[in-house]
C-alpha cells in the first residue's frame, strides 16, 4: 500500500506541474552535449549551450555557468533544435470524429445554396486552444513548432484557408506573422469542392486572381467569386506572401508552377507525391517540398509515382524538403521523427534528414531567423535525446522552447503511470 | 509433404488453398543474431533451412551442400504475421471500384467472406513483403458488429486468392465494438445506434444460430434415424410412409456463427475500451466461444491481467490514438502492458498499408517505452509481438512464427537490428525460397497494375 503511495505521488506533482504549464523563464547551461548546431558549425561533440533571456547566447566548449544559471549535465546525449510537426490541426483539432472538438475547416454552401464559394479570408489561429492535450503528447517527444493548417473538405470550398506556425509552449500569442500561409487543395482530393474538374480549379484560381488586380475592375453584375475581404486577403498572398498548395501528381504541380510563376507567388508544395519527377524544375525555382516519407504506395492515381526515394531524391536536385505525416497528422505529428529515420534509411543524408525538422521548415515558413538552429540569437528551443535524435527507440528527456524547460509529462503519461503494471492491480 | 498433400487442390473443396511453395535449395544463413521468436536469443547462429522447413538454429551448424548466405553482423528472424490487414480489400488505388472491405448494407452480414473482395494485385501486398511481411489475415472493415469471415494469406504474388491462402489456416470472424457499427447504421436510423444496441444485436445473432444449431441436430438426428430405420428393414417391407427428413434451409450468416460457437473459427474482435472488451468477454461466456484477440484495443493495458487470464490476445499499434473517443486513452505502453503478466499476448498489427511496412518498426517503439517505464523487455521477447504471438492468435503457432525446426522457412535476414528505424529486410524468404532480395528488387513490379505506370521504379 505505501509502496502504491510513494509512486503515485510523484504522478499527482507532474499533474500540477503539467496544470501551471510552462516553468519560469531560466539561463541554463546545457553542458557536455553532441550539439547539432544546424549551421555550418556542423555538430560539436562535448559542446556547451548557454542559454539567456530565452535566447542562445553562447556555443563552445567550456562555458561558464555564472549567476543564478542552472546547469544540465547532457553526459554527450545529443541535443538538437525542437522539431517541426508538419502540417497539423494541433490545437484545432482535439478528438478527429467529434465535430464539437474540430475547427479546422468551414462549408459555407448550406447558407448560401451556391455549390462554390471561395474563403480564403477563413483563418483557423483563433480558433487555436494552447491547452489541447494533443499538444502536450506531441511536445514531450520533441515537436515545438508546427503549421497549425486548414482543411479544405471534399464538399468544401479548394481554399482551405489560412494558417501559420504555432509555438508549443502553451503560449496564447503562439503565431508568428511572418509564418500565415494560404492553403490551397489542388487535384483529385479537391475536385468535389471546385467543379469536379482539375481544369476547373485551375479556372477558378485564375478567376479569383484576377479580382484581386485593380487593372482589371469588375463591372456591376459580374459574378464574383470573393467577398471583399477575400479579394484582400488573396491579394496580400499574391503580392510575395506564401501559398501552400496540396497536390501530387507531376502534371498538377506544373501547372501550379505555371500558375504562381505567372502571378508571382511563392508556392509550397504539400504532399508531392511526384514531386520528385519534376525535382529539377522544382530546384529551379527553389520551391519547397512538404512531403511524408512513408507514402510510398498509390493511395490514388494522383500518387502512382509514391515512392520511398522521394525525399532522397529531391534533397540530391536541390529541392528544400521538410516533412509532415499524413496518416495521423495532428494527434501522431511526432511521427516525423520516425518518418525521417525511414528517409535516411532510404538514401537520404542523415544531416539533411534533421535538417528537414528544424532548419529547413523554420526557412519555408518565414521564421529561419527565430527557429531550427543552435546558434547565438535564435530561440532556445531545444530537445534533449537519450540517443540518435531519429531512432525510433529514441526518446525526448528534456524539451525546452525560448529557454523554459518544459514539463515531460501528458495526459498519457498520467495514463501509463495510473496502470503502470508493477503498482496497480488489475481492475477487471 | 504437407506441400504435396495440397496440389490436390482441384479435388479439394470450392474456395480452398491452392498454394504451392516455391522450391528453394537448402540455404544455410550464417553468423547471424538471430531472434527465434520463442523468445531466444542466439548470437554468432546459424539457421538452416531445407525442403521448405527449418531444418536447425545453433552455432556452426553442418549444412553439407546448403547455400551459404553470410550474415555477420545481420539479424535474423521468423518471417513477420500480421492479424489485421486490409491488404487486397481496401486496394490501393483506394478508388470506389476497390471499396471491398465493409458489407455495410446490414450490421450482421457473417456470411460473407473477405477472401471474396481480394484483389491480389493490390500492390501493397509487395511493399510488405519488402517490410518482411510473410503472413497476414485478411479481415472485413469494422462498419458491421458481425462483419464477416477473414482470410489468413501466404504473402506471395498470385493471381488469385486461393493461390495466397494460407492451407489449411482456420478463418477469422470479425467483429466490432462501439462506435464504428453505431455510427453507420444509427446515422441511418437504423438500429444499433448505442453500445446497448450493439450488444443486442450480437445475442441475438448467437441466439439465431444457436436455435439454427438445434435446427441442423435436429435434422442430423432425425437423418440418422431414417437412414438407421431403413437399414434395418432392408430384407422387410420397408416403411414406405416413412419421409426422408427435409434439412433446414442453409443461412450462411448463422452458419458462420454456428462454426464460431463449435471453436472452428478464430474471433477477431475490433474493440478499444476495457469496459466494452470486457463485455465482449462475457459475450464470448454467454454463447460459449473464445476470443482469439481483441484489435485496437488501445484501452488493452487498463485490463491487461484480465486478458492474459482469459488467454487473449491484444492487437495493438504503438502510437495511434485520439482520432475518435474510444481511442483517447491511447499510451505508447500499451504494448508493453499487455505483455506484462504472465500469459500476456500482446500483438502488433497493422490496419493499413503503410503500418504494415514497418511492424518492426511499431514493436520498437512499444519495446522501448515499456523499457523505460521499468519493464524487462530485450529484442527476443518483443519480436514474439510480431511473430509468434500472431501466429497464435491466427490459430497457425504450429507451422508459423517462430524458427523451431520443422516450421515452415519464413525467414527474413535484417540489415542489422531490426528494432532501428534504419533496419530493412535484406532476405525474405517464404518456405524456404527467396521471395524478396532487397538488392534485386523486383522490375517490372510484381502488381498488374503498376506494369506501365509511370512509377519510377523504386517504390
Amino acid at each position: 500500500m505505501n509502496r502504491v503511495i510513494q509512486r503515485l505521488v510523484p504522478g499527482i506533482l507532474g499533474a500540477l506541474v503539467m496544470l501551471a504549464g510552462t516553468t519560469q523563464a531560466q539561463d541554463v547551461l546545457i553542458r557536455g552535449a553532441k550539439v547539432y548546431t544546424e549551421t555550418e558549425r556542423g555538430t560539436l561533440e562535448n559542446a556547451d549551450v548557454l542559454v539567456r533571456n530565452g535566447r542562445i547566447a553562447e556555443v563552445g566548449k567550456g562555458l561558464a555557468s555564472g549567476a543564478g544559471v542552472t546547469v544540465i549535465e547532457a553526459r554527450g546525449r545529443p541535443l538538437t533544435p525542437g522539431l517541426f510537426g508538419g502540417i497539423t490541426a494541433l490545437g484545432i483539432e482535439e478528438v478527429s470524429l467529434e465535430p464539437s472538438t474540430v475547427d479546422s475547416s468551414t462549408v459555407y454552401e448550406e447558407a448560401r445554396g451556391t455549390a462554390f464559394e471561395p474563403r480564403p479570408e477563413f483563418d483557423v489561429t483563433p480558433a487555436f486552444n494552447p491547452d489541447s492535450v494533443a499538444i502536450g503528447v506531441n511536445r514531450v517527444e520533441g515537436i515545438t513548432f508546427a503549421m497549425v493548417a486548414p482543411t479544405a473538405l471534399p464538399d468544401g470550398t479548394m481554399f482551405g484557408g489560412q494558417g501559420a506556425v504555432a509555438r508549443l509552449d502553451g503560449r496564447t500569442d503562439a503565431f508568428a506573422a511572418a509564418s500565415r500561409t494560404l492553403f490551397v487543395d489542388l487535384g483529385a482530393s479537391a475536385t468535389a469542392s471546385s467543379g469536379k474538374s482539375r481544369a476547373a480549379q485551375f479556372m477558378l484560381l485564375e478567376q479569383a486572381t484576377r479580382e484581386t488586380q485593380p487593372a482589371k475592375p469588375l463591372r456591376d453584375g459580374d459574378a464574383r467569386l470573393l467577398t471583399p475581404t477575400g479579394r484582400e486577403v488573396l491579394a496580400r498572398y499574391l503580392a510575395g506572401g506564401r501559398i501552400a498548395f496540396s497536390v501530387d501528381r507531376a502534371a498538377d504541380i506544373r501547372q501550379v508552377l505555371a500558375y504562381s510563376e505567372r502571378n508571382g507567388v511563392h508556392p509550397v508544395i504539400i504532399g508531392g507525391a511526384q514531386a520528385w519527377q519534376v525535382a529539377a524544375l522544382l530546384a529551379k525555382s527553389h520551391v519547397p517540398v512538404v512531403l511524408d516519407p512513408f507514402l510510398d504506395l498509390p493511395g490514388s492515381f494522383d500518387q502512382l509515382g509514391a515512392s520511398l526515394e522521394n525525399a532522397t531524391r529531391l534533397h540530391q536536385a536541390g529541392v528544400p524538403i521538410t516533412f509532415t505525416n499524413f496518416s495521423m497528422p495532428t494527434h501522431a505529428a511526432h511521427k516525423v521523427r520516425h518518418a525521417a529515420g525511414l528517409a535516411v534509411a532510404h538514401g537520404l543524408p542523415w544531416d539533411a534528414a534533421l535538417a528537414a525538422l528544424t532548419t529547413t521548415p523554420a526557412q519555408v515558413f518565414g521564421l529561419g531567423t527565430e527557429l531550427g538552429r543552435i546558434a547565438p540569437g535564435y530561440s532556445a528551443d531545444l530537445v534533449l535525446w537519450s540517443g540518435d535524435p531519429l531512432e525510433v527507440t529514441t526518446v525526448a528527456e528534456q524539451v525546452w522552447i525560448e529557454g523554459r524547460s518544459q514539463s515531460m509529462r501528458s495526459r498519457q503519461t498520467e495514463l501509463r503511470d495510473r496502470y503502470r503494471p508493477a503498482t496497480t492491480p488489475s481492475k477487471p | 509433404m504437407a506441400a504435396l498433400a495440397f496440389c490436390a487442390y482441384a479435388a479439394d473443396a470450392p474456395y480452398s488453398s491452392t498454394y504451392q511453395a516455391h522450391p528453394g535449395p537448402p540455404t544455410v544463413i550464417r553468423n547471424a543474431t538471430v531472434l527465434d521468436g520463442t523468445g531466444r536469443r542466439l548470437d554468432g547462429a546459424d539457421v538452416l533451412i531445407r525442403d521448405g522447413k527449418v531444418v536447425a538454429v545453433g552455432p556452426g551448424l553442418d549444412a553439407g551442400d546448403a547455400a551459404v548466405v553470410d550474415a555477420k553482423g545481420r539479424w535474423v528472424t521468423p518471417g513477420l504475421i500480421d492479424v489485421h490487414s486490409h491488404l487486397g480489400v481496401y486496394a490501393s488505388p483506394g478508388v470506389n471500384a476497390s471499396q471491398d472491405g465493409n458489407e455495410a448494407t446490414d450490421p450482421v452480414t457473417a456470411g460473407v467472406w473477405a477472401e471474396h473482395s481480394v484483389w491480389p494485385q493490390d500492390p501493397g501486398f509487395a511493399t510488405a513483403l519488402a517490410g518482411g511481411v510473410t503472413t497476414l489475415q485478411v479481415l472485413p472493415g469494422s462498419a458491421n458488429l458481425i462483419g464477416g469471415r477473414g482470410v489468413t494469406l501466404r504473402n506471395v504474388p498470385a493471381t488469385t486468392y486461393q493461390a495466397m491462402k494460407f492451407p489449411g489456416a482456420p478463418q477469422g470472424l470479425k467483429m466490432a465494438c462501439g462506435e464504428n457499427p453505431k455510427r453507420v447504421y444509427g446515422s441511418r436510423k437504423a438500429a444499433p445506434s448505442t453500445r446497448m444496441g450493439n450488444v443486442a444485436g450480437y445475442r441475438q445473432a448467437f441466439a439465431d444460430a444457436q436455435d439454427y444449431q438445434h435446427q441442423q441436430e435436429k435434422y442430423e438426428r432425425d437423418l440418422a434415424a431414417y437412414e438407421s430405420k431403413q437399414g434395418k428393414d432392408k430384407d422387410k417391407d420397408k416403411d414406405k410412409d416413412a419421409e426422408r427428413p427435409e434439412p433446414p434451409k442453409r443461412d450462411l450468416r448463422l452458419e458462420t456463427l454456428v462454426a464460431a460457437m463449435k471453436g472452428e473459427l478464430q474471433v477477431h474482435i475490433h474493440c478499444y475500451r476495457a469496459d466494452e472488451m470486457v463485455t465482449m468477454l462475457d459475450l464470448a461466456r454467454e454463447f460459449n466461444f473464445r476470443i482469439a484477440a481483441f484489435h485496437h484495443g488501445v484501452e488493452a493495458y487498463k485490463i491487461a491481467d484480465r486478458l492474459a487470464q482469459e488467454g487473449v490476445c491484444g492487437a495493438l499499434w504503438s502510437d495511434w490514438w485520439g482520432f475518435k473517443m474510444e481511442a483517447y486513452d491511447g499510451i505508447w505502453e500499451n504494448l508493453a502492458f499487455v505483455d506484462a503478466p504472465a500469459n500476456g499476448c500482446a500483438i502488433v498489427h497493422s490496419d493499413d498499408a503503410d503500418g504494415i511496412q514497418r511492424l518492426n518498426q511499431d514493436a520498437a517503439k512499444g519495446m522501448s517505452r515499456g523499457q523505460r517505464a521499468g519493464l524487462d523487455i530485450p529484442p527476443e521477447r518483443a519480436i514474439r509481438w510480431i511473430t509468434s504471438n500472431p501466429a497464435r492468435a491466427l490459430g497457425i503457432a504450429d507451422r508459423v512464427g517462430t524458427l523451431e525446426p520443422g516450421k515452415m522457412a519464413d525467414v527474413v535476414v535484417w540489415n542489422g537490428n531490426p528494432f532501428s528505424v534504419y533496419a530493412l529486410p535484406d532476405l525474405v524468404y517464404v518456405d524456404g525460397a527467396v521471395a524478396l532480395d532487397r538488392k534485386a528488387p523486383p522490375k517490372p513490379p510484381a502488381s498488374d497494375f503498376l506494369l506501365g505506370q509511370p512509377t519510377g521504379g523504386a517504390r
